[in-house]
């Protein structure tokens, strides 16, 4: 009974901060709005027991991207109101493209909820006496092992794309000049002095 | 799974409703690139869920692990994405979208 009233409040929730996050006017109220969202789809994942891949929708979404994406839109001085000038154009071709989409998705969710469809072997039956996170290792590290490693190559290949893409030289700023420093020799560097008792020193 | 009468079935209809209305997103603010990419995100979530789901409702962990992997590729693009925006937006001062039609080479 618990379960039935959890889901249906993330459920819900989910589906109504998905819509405020397309239809809200201001961009930060939209990423706002995503980050509800995210943090109800853990909820719906804790309730079916994929515990690793909710925390890590809290820490790689909430955490990660949408506060990339909260950065960005406070970052970039835009005139939010003229972007918005398609949205009723748009509306009556969208919401039927959606009502088409919906009922395709549906045809089939229910379709395959009739029965009929033969599934093939399980390829990592769960072991109910693994912890989610125990098992989800277990797999990540043996038999995905090449595609996790591919996944971290992916991860760094954005990464690099992302600073080569917004790196720019700045005029007057002072870089390290290594050769120098390398080549600069104490007796240019320094220098003995002997300051008389109580007149001080010059610099 | 289908502890308290909440089945498969249920979650495949929250998936479906939601990844639905990240493409309406992607139709109603067509001119807003940072939209869009959250609209996109939007549907990268939807197919998380239908993946945990099935991942649960079959027993079998693949689900979870190829959830990942669509995590891993969100945030990558996400990523590249929004740079893309920033030197974009530089050079131009605007993000509308009717813009990049416009550029070249």
């Amino acid at each position: 009974m618990i379960q039935a009233i959890a889901f249906y409040i993330f459920a819900l929730v989910v589906l109504l901060s998905g819509a405020m996050t397309i239809a809200s006017r201001n961009p930060v109220h939209s990423v706002l709005w995503l980050i509800l969202a995210f943090f109800n789809a853990a909820g719906l994942m804790v309730l079916v027991g994929a515990e690793f891949i909710a925390m890590l929708l809290v820490i790689v979404y909430v955490g990660a991207v949408a506060v990339l994406f909260l950065f960005v839109v406070m970052m970039l001085d835009i005139d939010f109101a003229s972007l918005r000038a398609g949205f009723v154009r748009y509306f009556g071709i969208g919401l039927v493209l959606a009502v088409a989409l919906v009922a395709e998705i549906l045809i089939g969710v229910f379709a395959w909820d009739a029965g009929g469809i033969e599934l093939s072997r399980r390829a990592a039956p769960v072991d109910a006496g693994v912890p989610n996170i125990t098992a989800v290792g277990y797999l990540l590290y043996t038999r995905y092992l090449f595609i996790f490693e591919a996944a971290g190559f992916v991860l760094l290949v954005a990464m690099i794309g992302a600073i080569v893409l917004t790196h720019r030289e700045r005029s007057g700023s002072r870089y390290q000049n290594i050769a120098r420093q390398v080549a600069r020799r104490p007796q240019d560097a320094t220098r003995n002095v002997r300051p008389e008792i109580g007149q001080g020193v010059q610099l | 799974m289908s502890a308290g009468g909440v089945g498969l079935i249920h979650y495949l209809v929250v998936a479906a409703l939601l990844f639905t209305m990240g493409v309406l997103g992607i139709f109603l603010n067509r001119k807003n690139i940072i939209v869009i990419l959250m609209a996109i995100e939007l549907i990268l979530l939807a197919v998380n869920i239908n993946l945990v789901a099935f991942s649960a409702a079959l027993n079998d962990l693949v689900g979870q692990v190829f959830a990942m992997f669509v995590l891993t590729v969100a945030a990558g693009e996400a990523a590249i994405g929004l740079a893309i925006l920033v030197i974009f937006f530089r050079g131009r001062g605007s993000i509308s979208v009717d813009d990049p039609s416009r550029m070249k080479g």
